[in-house]
């Protein structure tokens, strides 16, 4: 087999995380039933006249300026017109041109397995409509639900030609995009729902070859993993395909997530004309230089710099700073809680032991426990002082999500505080020795081992309080002096 | 009664001359005695009318009117209302009843005027003639074997034959203006922007607009005023308020600056009404108008023009008849072969003829050659219209370059029918008002005068307008009917 390089172009949708849709005021809500959330205009209903939703055309501009893209000043929409039932007015208004979208010309960052960085461009951030969606009903028949008609959706386009060359480059986009896009806050990312949906277009070509190779667009990809694998299969069958001396066709396939591979859904035998002209229901959207620097100064920070602080500040891995990043709630959690002067790694060790093994069994969102930064921040220093042991640390948790005292409280009030007083645990020690003299033989005789089951009598005796340290080391004298 | 209008019903109606029941009985008895002959109604809302002028007269008697209430008014049929069918004379809309109204409906109802019904007109407004309807005829009052013009030939009939003081017809290309001229009525199209278009049944999107016909020019200015202001349901309805009626008898003639182009009085315009038309400027001159000869070389290129942007639109603007979702639905095996049953039997020949044409000027290959060009085209004369602005306050022309055309006449030559707009349509392309009024009669038919300002010179045009018609005492009559 000769060696072959895949060109990966992705082409994501986003759902826009307004409350409205893109041009009428139905709910964008996910479900319902069938064209509950509809209405004269989004069900393109004769004369009626599209009014753009502001908020989605911020949020659009607010990503490509995460996605360090030039924003058109000026920026119009455009009509692409094609007949397909679940388009309710014969054409979608999207956005059409090199430098008319809202965002075009920037580029995504994503790490790289060596600690580094990979630039991937982004050629087109652009604004449009979604479309109503074809079901199949029990009866044979065809229906279609117009609830998503009209739900604002962003387009993002990776540059061509394409800067990723294998399936992981290919998910690992796609998981950076989906983390900038659930910190700005303009998109859910949930796949499975279909509010993100992504696209690759995937080419091989010989190595040492210049020109791209023939595409083909995969379509139903449902999670990273699809993505991932998908992309991979892909490659793999038009490297065999041209290894048999064949041609690959320009196809749209599907993914078959059950058996792992694609399927030809249709071949693309001429490129559609769709006829894009101006929209000339729509205004043309002039922005001034001090909203764009606005919008600029009010971006939160983005996944990959907070992850490189993490790195740099806390001493965390990147593995363990991207346990953070995942879920901005829960990084948010945790910088709370190390500004609170606790120290970083041992916050870390605390919140995905005890606290997110909670929050997974009982499905609370973080901010909505009763648990606060600031009792994690306590709980680490009770442990470090030598205060409570780790095995008492876990009932002091559990009282802590109960009532949300704190836990210095609950400590007081349970008088478990860890024995850590000299005389106090001799004299626990001495009487064990005592109740237990055949144990003490069986270590003088050689059988070291049984000093653990000493030990256990003492923290039975001690109700678990004794520091495990202490009783370590003063049993260890006792034994040598009996 | 019928021959009263509008301003003439409303003080009648105010001082308890008569009720609104009565005015509207008047009405429909005149149209039950001559629409048969005349054709102008596609659908009569008798019972609406009446429980609506029932509810108009406790408003009157509560001292709670408004200068419509209780005035009667016609609508063409593309213009949406809620419960009344509304089928742009299209047997593609054929049982369609819109769950909305236009906004220029509901703001009608809102003043309390009295709606009839709604009118014939060419299909989709694709016409000049009102002869492509694909349901009837519809005959000029002044003559019954001639057309009334089109598109709105059926409004403009109505008004005539004084089946009501008040009609509302849509100007694409000079559909108000030139049945307006060929029915010896009043017709006006405001400034682009001004009236929502939110209900009115696309044809060209940067063209249209709603305006009124009445039998003189202060009914005219009052529903105008009804009608206008900012819709936040029409994204291209500019933020100005109505246009106001207050200075309109406060104009003079003296020493006003009207530019006549000489591309407006050329060959083109038949002999009998350039006479016509220029004896009205004699009469005007006499008043101390200071008219000036100018030329706009671009109005020649305006039919050209005109015939790629609205096909263009209205290829777009169509494609949502495709027997999906309402209308009637020809049935057929799969999507795309119901939906070209649906089309090619729904649509009428004209209509069909111009989405073709639209189609071909915005396909890849020919968009920059026509599209293009026809945009740029539209820019330049815009220009040349700005700059003649600056020196004079209104242009004036003949507003149609014929009298009333016998039916089946034109119907053979397409291109004389489209020439019929040359004097309307830069006002379209220019978003500029436009006012037509009766000025003379040439072999016993009406003859119009056609008075264009500057965009957004709404209250100015319609008070030279005043101004003109009161210089012009002679110059209108009744058609010949009973
Ligand atoms: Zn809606």
């Amino acid at each position: 087999m000769q060696s072959y390089i895949p060109s990966i172009g992705m082409e994501v949708h986003a759902e826009l995380a307004t409350r409205s849709k893109m041009f009428c005021r139905c709910s964008v809500a996910f479900g319902g039933q069938p064209n509950t959330r509809t209405c004269p205009i989004c069900l393109g209903l004769p004369g009626t006249l599209p009014v753009p939703n502001r908020a989605a055309v911020e949020m659009v501009v607010r990503t490509a300026l995460a996605l360090n893209c030039t924003i058109a000043m000026r920026s119009i929409f455009h009509r692409k017109n094609y007949f397909y039932p679940d388009l309710p007015k014969g054409y979608q208004v999207s956005q059409y041109g090199d430098t008319n979208p809202l965002g075009y010309g920037g580029y995504i960052e994503i790490p790289t397995s060596d600690g580094g960085v990979k630039r991937v461009g982004i050629r087109r951030v652009h604004l449009e409509e979604d479309t109503g969606k074809l079901m199949h009903l029990p009866t044979g028949e065809s229906g279609i639900d117009y609830n998503r008609a009209g739900v604002p959706l962003m387009e993002i386009v990776s540059e061509f030609p394409p800067d990723i060359q294998n399936a992981e480059e290919a998910k690992d986009y796609l998981v950076q995009l989906r983390q900038i896009l659930l910190y700005l806050g303009v998109c859910d990312g949930k796949m499975e729902e279909g509010s993100l949906r992504c696209e690759p277009n995937i080419s091989v070509r010989l190595k040492g070859a210049e020109k791209l190779g023939t595409k083909t667009e995969l379509k139903n990809l449902n999670s990273f993993k699809s993505v991932q694998l998908g992309v991979g299969y892909e490659t793999s069958r038009q490297a065999a395909v041209l290894e048999k001396g064949e041609k690959v066709l320009q196809e749209t396939r599907g993914w078959n997530e059950q058996k792992e591979e694609s399927y030809l859904m249709r071949i693309k035998e001429t490129e559609n004309d769709y006829r894009y002209f101006p929209d000339p229901d729509l205004i043309p959207m002039v922005f001034d230089d001090a909203y764009i620097e606005g919008l600029r100064k009010s971006l939160p920070e983005l996944p990959l710099s907070k992850s490189q602080r993490y790195e740099k500040d806390y001493g965390l891995d990147r593995k363990e700073s991207w346990e953070f990043l995942v879920d901005p709630e829960w990084s948010r959690f945790y910088e709370e809680a190390v500004k609170l002067g606790g120290d970083p790694r041992l916050i870390r060790n605390e919140m995905v032991s005890e606290f997110a093994k909670h929050l997974n069994e009982t499905g609370i969102p973080a901010r909505e426990s009763r648990v606060t930064p600031a009792h994690i921040v306590e709980l680490t220093k009770l442990k470090k002082e030598g205060q409570i042991t780790s095995k008492m640390g876990k009932d002091v948790f559990v009282a802590m999500v109960k009532d949300g005292r704190m836990p210095a409280q609950i400590v007081k009030e349970s008088g478990a505080v860890q024995i850590s007083d000299e005389s106090q645990l001799t004299s626990i020690i001495e009487e064990v020795l005592k109740t237990h003299p055949d144990a003490v033989a069986k270590y003088k005789g050689g059988q070291v081992n049984v000093k653990g089951f000493l030990v256990g009598q003492i923290m039975r005796q001690s109700k678990g309080q004794a520091n495990p340290e202490m009783v370590q080391d003063l049993l260890q004298k006792a034994l040598e002096q009996a | 009664m019928t021959q009263l209008s509008a301003a003439e019903l409303n003080r009648k109606l105010a001082s308890k001359e008569v009720s609104a029941l009565e005015v509207a009985q008047a009405h429909f008895e005149r149209i039950e005695a001559h629409d048969a002959k005349l054709g102008c109604f596609l659908h009569l809302d008798k019972e609406g009318a009446l429980a609506s002028a029932n509810e108009a007269q406790k408003r009157l008697d509560a001292g709670e009117a408004t200068a419509l209430t209780g005035v009667p008014i016609v609508l063409k049929d593309n213009m949406s209302t809620i419960g009344v069918p509304t089928t742009c004379a299209s047997k593609i809309l054929e049982g369609y009843i819109p769950p909305f109204d236009a906004t220029v409906v509901a703001k009608l109802k809102s003043a309390g005027a009295t709606i009839l019904g709604k009118t014939n007109l060419d299909e989709f407004a694709m016409g000049t003639s009102t002869e492509n309807s694909a349901y009837q005829l519809t005959r000029n009052p002044w003559d019954t074997d001639r057309s009334p013009g089109g598109s709105s030939g059926g409004s403009a009939a109505a008004v005539s034959a004084e089946f009501a003081p008040l009609g509302l017809g849509s100007d694409t290309g000079g559909s108000i203006r030139q049945p307006a001229s060929l029915c010896g009525i009043v017709g006006f199209k405001p400034t682009y922007g001004r009236c929502s278009r939110y209900g009115l049944i696309a044809f060209g999107s940067s063209l249209d607009q709603i305006g009124p016909f009445a039998r003189n020019i202060e009914d005219a200015a009052l529903l105008a005023e009804a009608i206008t202001g900012h819709d936040p349901l029409d994204g291209t309805s500019m933020k100005t308020e109505p246009i106001s009626t207050r200075d309109l008898k406060n104009g003079s003639l003296k020493g006003l600056k009207i530019g006549l182009a000489e591309e407006m009085f050329s060959e083109a315009i038949n002999p009998g009404v350039r006479e016509v038309v220029e004896r009205a400027i004699e009469a005007l001159a006499k008043e101390g108008v200071e008219f000036k000869k100018i030329t706009l070389p671009s109005i020649e290129l305006g039919v050209t023009t005109y015939y790629i942007i609205a096909p263009a639109e209205a290829s777009s603007n169509l494609a949502r008849f495709d027997g999906i979702r309402y209308g009637p639905r020809w049935e057929g095996s799969g999507h795309i072969d119901v939906v070209s049953k649906t089309r090619g039997q729904g649509f009428g020949h004209e209509v069909k003829g111009r989405i073709m044409i639209g189609t071909y000027a915005l396909s890849a290959g020919y968009y920059d050659a026509y599209y293009t060009k026809a945009q740029q085209v539209r820019a330049l004369m815009i220009r040349e219209f700005n700059e003649a602005f600056q020196d004079t306050e209104i242009l004036l022309a003949p507003t149609s370059p014929t009298v009333a055309f016998k039916l089946g006449e034109l119907s053979n030559d397409p291109m004389a029918l489209k020439l019929l707009d040359y004097c309307t349509i830069p006002a379209n392309l220019g978003g500029m008002p436009s006012v037509s009024l009766n000025c003379g009669f040439s072999e016993g038919l009406p003859v119009g005068l056609q008075l264009t300002a500057a965009p957004l010179r709404d209250e100015r045009l319609l008070q030279i307008a005043y101004s003109v018609e009161r210089a012009l005492p002679n110059a209108t009559g009744r058609p010949p009917l009973p």
